[in-house]
């Protein structure tokens, strides 16, 4: 285990092999135990410490470990869509050779908090989050003019799964 | 969006000030509010009411699926008929394998309207995988599209709160 974490942390820290299995245990039940359900109390840490069985320093210590390798990208707050501003999935049909630059304009945008490259002809696909509709729409056209390319958008209309983070069952 | 009319200013300013997460501090909270000009306890009351409203979905790791070791992650789409999607889509937000479900506007360039992510280690997995969702949400027979990920250019948490130009201050 330890070996394995050296590893993945000497690999830019990305944790680039191993994934769940690379973690150290307490991290790995503090990732299993509190993707939701965070204490509501003034020292949640602390709580949380003693749910885990580590001191407050101790979860403090792995939490920033954690987010140093990437696995973690904030403790904080999975909001409902549309109860906060406007969002919508956008997607855009780019050639290849023009896809490290379009893909790099569309990421420079502080509304686009997601952006992929995936397979098939529409293969850039992003989602843009903005503070109200016509901020969306505003952010869409400029994407699509800056980048040349026509901006397909596919707003949600209802949500059947909810967000509770990853399931770390299939790593044992 | 019972919960959009909740939202007062000063919720919205905490979203907004917490959308990087939270500080990795012993008091987080008291943090928080320091930089928002609310007590600790204000902080707290006000966390505890969005997420029983259901503006805040969870408040905990948010962490990345492929650091985590989904290495094979698939965005499946379908288009079904609009009397049936929402039935397909109970179905398929029941499956284990599937990670989000979301109903979305068909395009004139893309006719899909039902869409899942999948996640797994390989993709040989994933896609048995998708095969046996789509067979027991009753999608056989319906125009599909497996889109695995390639590279990612950016992901972090959404930002709910702007700044407007000529107004930088705080």
């Amino acid at each position: 285990m330890r070996g394995r974490d050296m590893q993945a942390a000497a690999e830019g820290g990305r944790g680039a092999e191993g994934g769940v299995s690379a973690l150290e245990a307490p991290e790995r039940r503090l990732v299993a135990r509190y993707q939701s359900g965070l204490p509501l109390a003034p020292a949640p840490f602390s709580e949380m410490g003693r749910a885990v069985g580590l001191s407050e320093a101790q979860v403090l210590e792995a939490l920033v470990r954690l987010r140093e390798r990437g696995v973690l990208s904030r403790v904080g707050a999975v909001v409902r869509p549309h109860t906060v501003g406007a969002s919508t999935l956008a997607a855009m049909a780019v050639p290849e050779a023009e896809l490290e630059r379009v893909a790099a304009q569309v990421s420079a945008r502080p509304e686009v908090n997601h952006n992929y490259e995936r397979e098939g002809e529409l293969n850039l696909w992003f989602v843009v989050t903005a503070a109200d509709e016509a901020h969306l729409a505003r952010v869409l056209a400029e994407i699509e003019q800056a980048c040349g390319h026509e901006v397909i958008a596919l707003p949600m209309e209802r949500e059947y799964h909810i967000d509770l983070g990853f399931d770390l069952e299939w790593t044992r | 969006m019972d919960a959009l009319t909740a939202l007062d200013p000063r919720d919205r300013a905490l979203l907004g000030a917490i959308q990087d997460g939270l500080p990795l501090v012993a008091r987080p909270y008291r943090a928080v509010g320091e930089r928002l000009g609310m007590d600790e306890s204000e902080v707290i009351l006000r966390l505890a009411r969005l997420l029983r409203s259901g503006v805040i979905r969870r408040l905990g790791l948010v962490v990345r699926h492929h650091e985590l070791g989904y290495r094979a992650n698939a965005m499946v789409v379908w288009d079904v008929p609009d009397e049936e999607v929402d039935a397909a889509g109970a179905r398929l937000a029941a499956e284990p394998a599937v990670h989000l479900c979301y109903r979305r506007r068909r395009h004139p360039r893309w006719p899909y309207n039902l869409y899942c992510m999948v996640h797994g280690r390989d993709r040989e997995a994933v896609l048995a995988e998708i095969e046996a969702v789509t067979r027991r949400a009753g999608l056989a027979g319906r125009p599909r599209r497996v889109l695995f990920s390639r590279r990612r250019f950016k992901q972090r948490g959404a930002r709910y709160v702007f700044e407007e130009p000529g107004h930088a201050s705080a």
